[in-house]
């Protein structure tokens, strides 16, 4: 994945306005953060392969770490913490955020044929 | 001397972290090891040092991993296609009799898995608790011994002393190369010890002292 840049990726995603796409949102810590520090909590979410139709998206950021948020009908979706980005096959957008490390910490991407599940 | 053994984890690297020093060992023994490997670890959060994989392409890069060090440490694959992350949410009745199925067919002596609930990641709990549960329902007299492992910090305070304490120094470089193959996951514990064999003799003797030992719980039926 490379940098985010905000002007690319906000064209992508209005290529996705109101149309059936899907969707999959992931947030994670990893399942090992309270074993290996026991001051930490294991949190995160996943939904992969919502079917959701927006009206609206936006990504807004410093320049580094971005946020972006789908409008719905009747609710909204978002991520935030998201620094990089990547086309995967089939016209899937994948925007993520990474730690120092490299690791992914957050997810959301967006396609219009559903993710391998 | 075992007939065949099959170890039972969920994602590729269990096998390598875990077991490797004992698969190498029944290898060189000329005992038949079969992996049954649960998931494609397609949720990891190392994505590689630097980044190379993405979410959507990591399942294939973990399988071509696994693939890889399967080959280094000389055993049969199975891939069961779980997804990471859900196997305590699929029926557990289900996963068991999957499992059992496979076991019938590989008519193992041995089988090596996780040890439920000190098994910390919630994969190796389940998968574990089915694979006890598989071999639960096997016919008592043809039902193979279970070495559970425990990875939790308080396991031997909780259990007590692991009856099975495998020394695998001797194998130890069997070992490092099947953990190394794991290459996308070199983020946590690999990118330490990527280097081992140029390290000073004392961080080696810590990275021997973590990998060199592995412990096994006899299941008692």
């Amino acid at each position: 994945m490379k940098q985010i840049k905000i002007n690319d990726v906000q064209e992508k995603l209005e290529q996705f306005i109101n149309k059936q796409v899907y969707v999959h949102v992931e947030t994670t810590n990893g399942a090992y953060a309270s074993h290996f520090n026991d001051k930490a909590y294991n949190v995160g979410a996943y939904v992969r392969n919502a079917a959701v139709t927006f009206s609206q998206a936006k990504i807004v950021g410093d320049g580094k770490v971005f946020r972006a948020g789908l409008k719905m009908e009747m609710g909204w979706i978002y991520a935030e913490g998201l620094t990089d980005w990547t086309i995967e096959d089939d016209n899937k957008l994948l925007l993520a955020g990474h730690d120092r490390e490299g690791r992914l910490m957050v997810s959301l991407q967006i396609s219009e044929t559903p993710f391998r599940y | 001397m075992e007939k065949h053994v099959v170890v039972i984890y969920p994602h590729p690297d269990d096998e390598s972290f875990g077991a490797a020093g004992t698969i190498a060992k029944f290898r060189e023994e000329g005992v038949p090891v079969t992996y049954l490997c649960g998931t494609l670890g397609e949720m990891g959060r190392n994505m590689g040092t630097p980044t190379f994989a993405n979410r959507e392409t990591l399942p294939e890069i973990r399988k071509k991993e696994l693939i890889k060090a399967c080959e280094v440490l000389d055993i049969d694959l199975q891939m069961l296609g779980y997804r990471d992350k859900t196997v305590e949410y699929e029926d557990r009745d289900e996963v068991a009799r999957h499992l059992k199925g496979l076991l019938e067919e590989i008519d193992p002596s041995l089988v090596i898995t996780h040890y439920p609930d000190h098994a910390v990641h919630p994969d190796h709990n389940a998968l574990g608790a089915a694979a006890i549960e598989a071999v639960r329902l096997m016919d008592e007299a043809k039902r193979p011994v279970v070495w559970a492992q425990a990875i939790s910090r308080d396991y031997e305070e909780v259990l007590g002393k692991p009856d099975i304490i495998n020394d695998v120094r001797k194998h130890f470089d069997k070992k490092m190369e099947a953990i190394l193959c794991h290459d996308s996951q070199a983020g946590g514990i690999l990118g330490q010890i990527k280097n081992y064999q140029q390290m000073n003799s004392e961080d080696r003797d810590a990275v021997v002292e973590q990998f060199g030992k592995e412990q096994f719980y006899t299941w008692n039926y």
